[in-house]
């Protein structure tokens, strides 16, 4: 009997491992552990997946790819590039796109993956923002994920740079002149990165090192720890019917999730070769090799450098370039370069922190919230998008431009007022549109769905018969704390004596009224009771006409 | 869970809040009940897991078929059909996994407990003695001079690395050399990437010229030469005299209407290469900050500050165009000890 061989086989072998790991516990723990489902918990799984496949396309590449920049004499394809002086790190670009098998293929598969990567990660921090899954315990593993989002632009950036093209190299450029511009240390810290004037002779080799091991070395490391902690909390899980802080409503990790989970990397590397096969990216031998002179009109980064590139062009030049001393201070490249993502990367950090301080929350949350039940966070959600885009598109206005036939300089000028009003504006609209929200379902959760049907009592009277909501129903609306401003406790005590921290404590209650004054607290039994009290003959009304209608008769 | 709507059965006990009606009840799939359904989804997962089987072979047959030829095109043939079976092979396992999980396991929610992450009290004591009885036993707190020189060691060994790195990291840290170019007196103007020199009767008015030091073959190709020529790169234009506003401080610098500016962006050092015939204006494409030729070269938009440097130029004895010297300020982007 071959299942039985295979049987004792695989007994001796657990038997085996067991006596020398302990792997019966671990599999005790973990096999049949639950994970709660949900399309967005996908988000962050299209993110390690990426990862994966970068790491699989990424190795393939470094087999052929020549991290130097001495100057050859390119001999090979494509024809319009053989016989050019160029860069190793070109002449090998060139060569593992036309001469190895699959190299192109590989090239794309792997800049897809780039940017892929790069967008689900935006989306997955999107998802546990506006879900408030960044609230404890899951703060440190927020700021785990931050910095990988950080790691991941620091990965893409020094990629991009490799291949030693004219737009690549123009991007070095620009680095370049943003490092000179900072104070004191920047000519100094632009020789420290290109080892001499740019561009020198160092800066692929060390790019290379710094994309091929030290990145994604920190990477890897700390996804370890954003997955550990993952495991170690348990997943969060959407509000619903049975669903509590408490515990955790899913499938098994065994059999449920190894197949949902192992067949959608397949899904997302098969998807990214798709793309790679059909999708043309980053045809550097068109560009050709990197000469500090030419460059073209409408280049763009990739997407996720879009917003640094914006916030240089909106910066206006005029009265941005002090000279105190003699030295000089650019703040026409400080501000949009290191100040506005500083304040885009402060506000990701120091949120979780402030949220809770503000809320005065020591709990556990493991439930999530609709993002409609916290409008503040929501409205800074959305409006931290909003200028994040504005910059984008702000990096994108020659090509605005061109292709709406429109002036450069309009254009620019849009945008720069837009990047104050239209966060603002955003903020506005999110939160109404989430108090909205909640009143509708404080309306839904009183008076139930509208049928449409139209019933006339004996006396003449019409009403529109209304279906309450069933439990899952009115659970999902009404449960939810709806939390109210910090009160701050008097500035002396009963004695009189001035109490300490009463300032700061003020400062808090602020802001916690920024967040909490407005606000549509959740539908109490009590409310409920009345609502039908007071519409006792409406709720007659219903209750008997959901029978009578049915049957097909009329009052 | 009750089933009964009526509202005064959904409160829980304090009357407060309403009780949780609990997990939904489970919904059967067609599978579940029908046996036909459920046959039916375990062919749909074979004929998927073909599928990739096929797209293996698919890609295999390709790296036959199509091999690289060198061209543009043959290349994205190899591209498209490598790439489309791959892409066969890893979706056929994906979606016939995932639709193994979702039509044939067992799809009834399970409930499990959380346990609390924080450490019981007597755990956590525990915890703080056996710190203590280590923080006694290496006796580091009564000994302060063990401390510091434990610390000190720690903090300075590092240095080992970081001095020879350093000192090195940054080429000959020279920053200096960010004031000079290669232009010096008598240099020729040539042709960007020729090399050919420029004569003063071959600029027309309008016309623009991209400009490099008029240096030997050998030097233009050499390792150093992309830092000399990123410094050093010119834009050359021939304006109508009448349109051209020179300071008085300059009037010697331009020839017959030809004036020459550095190429590289006083903002961040892209290089400015787009000329607005008509206006006058360069533009640079990389962040749209606009100078004006005819006026010094100063910025009239987009978030670059100064203007473009100019170089100081002439003609030799045999007509051609020459640099009267070096730039007479840094080029390219600002840095904090740019004028001292």
């Amino acid at each position: 009997m071959s299942t039985t061989t295979t049987e004792r086989a695989a007994a001796g072998t657990a038997d085996y491992l067991d006596q020398r790991t302990g792997l019966g516990k671990a599999v005790k723990e973990f096999a049949r552990k639950t994970f709660p489902d949900h399309w967005s918990f996908l988000l962050g799984e299209i993110a390690l997946y990426s990862l994966i496949v970068l790491i699989l396309s990424g190795f393939f590449l470094t087999m052929f790819f020549v991290p130097s920049m001495t100057l050859v004499t390119h001999d090979g394809p494509p024809a319009t590039m053989d016989g050019v002086l160029m860069s190793e790190a070109f002449s090998s670009t060139l060569r593992t796109s036309f001469e190895v098998r699959g190299g192109l293929l590989m090239r794309q598969i792997h800049h897809w993956a780039a940017l892929l990567f790069m967008a689900s990660i935006v989306t997955h921090m999107m998802r546990v923002f506006f879900t408030g899954a960044f609230r404890k315990p899951r703060e440190l593993n927020w700021l785990v994920g931050t910095t990988l989002l950080i790691l991941g632009l620091a990965a893409g950036f020094t990629g991009y740079s490799l291949p030693d093209d004219v737009l690549s190299g123009n991007g070095l450029r620009i680095t370049d002149g943003v490092i000179k511009s900072i104070p004191i240390i920047g000519s100094y810290l632009s020789y420290f990165v290109f080892g001499g004037e740019f561009p020198g002779e160092d800066i692929i080799p060390r790019l290379f090192t710094l994309h091929i091991f030290v990145v994604p070395g920190l990477i890897l490391a700390l996804v370890g720890v954003h997955l550990f902690m993952l495991v170690l909390h348990k997943h969060t899980q959407y509000p619903g019917g049975g669903r509590k802080d408490t515990n955790v409503v899913g499938f098994p990790l065994f059999p449920v999730y190894t197949a949902k989970a192992g067949g959608f990397f397949f899904i997302v590397f098969g998807v990214i070769a798709l793309m790679g096969a059909t999708m043309a990216i980053n045809n550097v031998w068109n560009y050709g090799p990197f000469d500090p002179s030419p460059v073209s009109a409408g280049a763009q980064p990739d997407w996720y450098m879009l917003f640094l590139e914006g916030s240089l062009r909106l910066m206006p030049g005029q009265g941005t370039e002090w000279v105190i001393g003699g030295y000089t201070l650019s703040l026409n490249i400080l501000v949009p370069a290191v100040i506005v993502p500083g304040i885009l990367f402060t506000f990701l950090f120091v949120y979780p922190f402030v949220e809770a301080a503000v809320t005065k929350d020591k709990r556990e949350h493991h439930v999530l919230d609709r993002p409609r039940n916290v409008p503040v966070r929501t409205a800074l959600g959305v409006a931290f998008l909003t200028a994040f885009i504005i910059l984008a598109l702000a990096g994108s206005n020659d090509l605005i431009a061109t292709h709406f036939s429109l002036s450069i300089n309009a254009i620019t000028w849009a945008f720069r007022i837009l990047i104050f009003v239209g966060p603002w504006f955003a903020f506005w609209v999110t939160k109404r549109i989430c108090l909205g929200l909640q009143r509708k379902d404080r309306e839904l959760v009183l008076h139930g769905h509208e049928t449409g049907r139209i019933v006339r009592f004996a006396n003449g009277e019409y009403i529109e018969v209304h279906r309450p909501l069933d439990d899952q129903e009115r659970w999902l609306r009404v449960n939810y704390d709806a939390h109210r401003p910090l009160e701050v406790e008097p500035a002396t005590d009963s004695r009189g004596v001035r109490r300490k921290g009463y300032k700061q404590d003020r400062r808090m209650a602020r802001l916690s009224r920024f967040f909490y004054e407005d606000r549509v607290e959740p539908v109490t039994p009590a409310e409920l009771e009345a609502a039908h009290s007071h519409g006792a003959h409406d709720e007659i009304g219903a209750a008997a006409g959901r029978e009578e209608i049915g049957s097909g008769s009329t009052h | 869970m009750s089933e009964n709507q009526h509202s005064t059965d959904v409160t829980s006990a304090d009357q407060n809040t309403f009780a949780d009606p609990g997990i939904p009840e489970h919904q059967h799939r067609r599978g579940d009940v029908d046996a036909a359904a459920s046959k039916r989804a375990e062919r749909q997962v074979v004929v998927l897991f073909a599928i990739s089987v096929i797209g293996t072979i698919a890609s295999l047959v390709a790296y036959f078929a199509f091999r690289p030829d060198g061209t543009t095109s043959g290349t994205r043939l190899s591209t498209l059909t490598l790439g489309l079976g791959m892409a066969f092979a890893l979706l056929g396992i994906g979606l016939a996994a995932v639709h193994w999980a979702k039509a044939i396991m067992n799809d009834t929610e399970v409930s499990e407990e959380r346990h609390q992450l924080s450490s019981p009290d007597d755990v956590r004591e525990a915890a703080v003695a056996s710190l203590k009885a280590g923080v006694d036993d290496s006796g580091i707190a009564r000994r302060g001079m063990l401390k510091g020189a434990a610390l000190s060691a720690l903090a300075l060994f590092p240095l080992t690395i970081a001095v020879p790195l350093v000192s090195s990291v940054g080429g000959d840290w020279n920053v200096s050399k960010l004031r000079h170019t290669r232009w010096e007196k008598g240099m020729r103007l040539a042709t960007d990437p020729t090399g050919r020199p420029i004569k003063a009767s071959d600029v027309t008015i309008g016309s623009v010229f991209h400009v490099i030091p008029d240096v030997s073959e050998k030097e233009r190709s050499s390792g150093e030469w992309l830092s000399e020529k990123a410094k050093a790169v010119v834009l050359l234009i021939r304006l109508d005299p009448r349109d051209l506003h020179e300071a008085d401080d300059r009037k010697g610098w331009s020839y017959d209407g030809i004036v020459a500016y550095s190429k590289i962006c006083t903002h961040v050092g892209c290089p400015v290469a787009l000329y607005e015939q008509q206006t006058h204006h360069l533009l640079c494409p990389c962040h749209q900050s606009t100078f004006d030729v005819a006026d010094g070269a100063k910025v009239v938009f987009g978030p670059a500050h100064r203007p473009l440097p100019q170089l100081p130029i002439t003609v030799d004895d045999d007509g051609y165009l020459v640099a009267q010297s070096d730039f007479h300020e840094p080029v390219g982007p600002s840095y904090w000890e740019r004028l001292k």
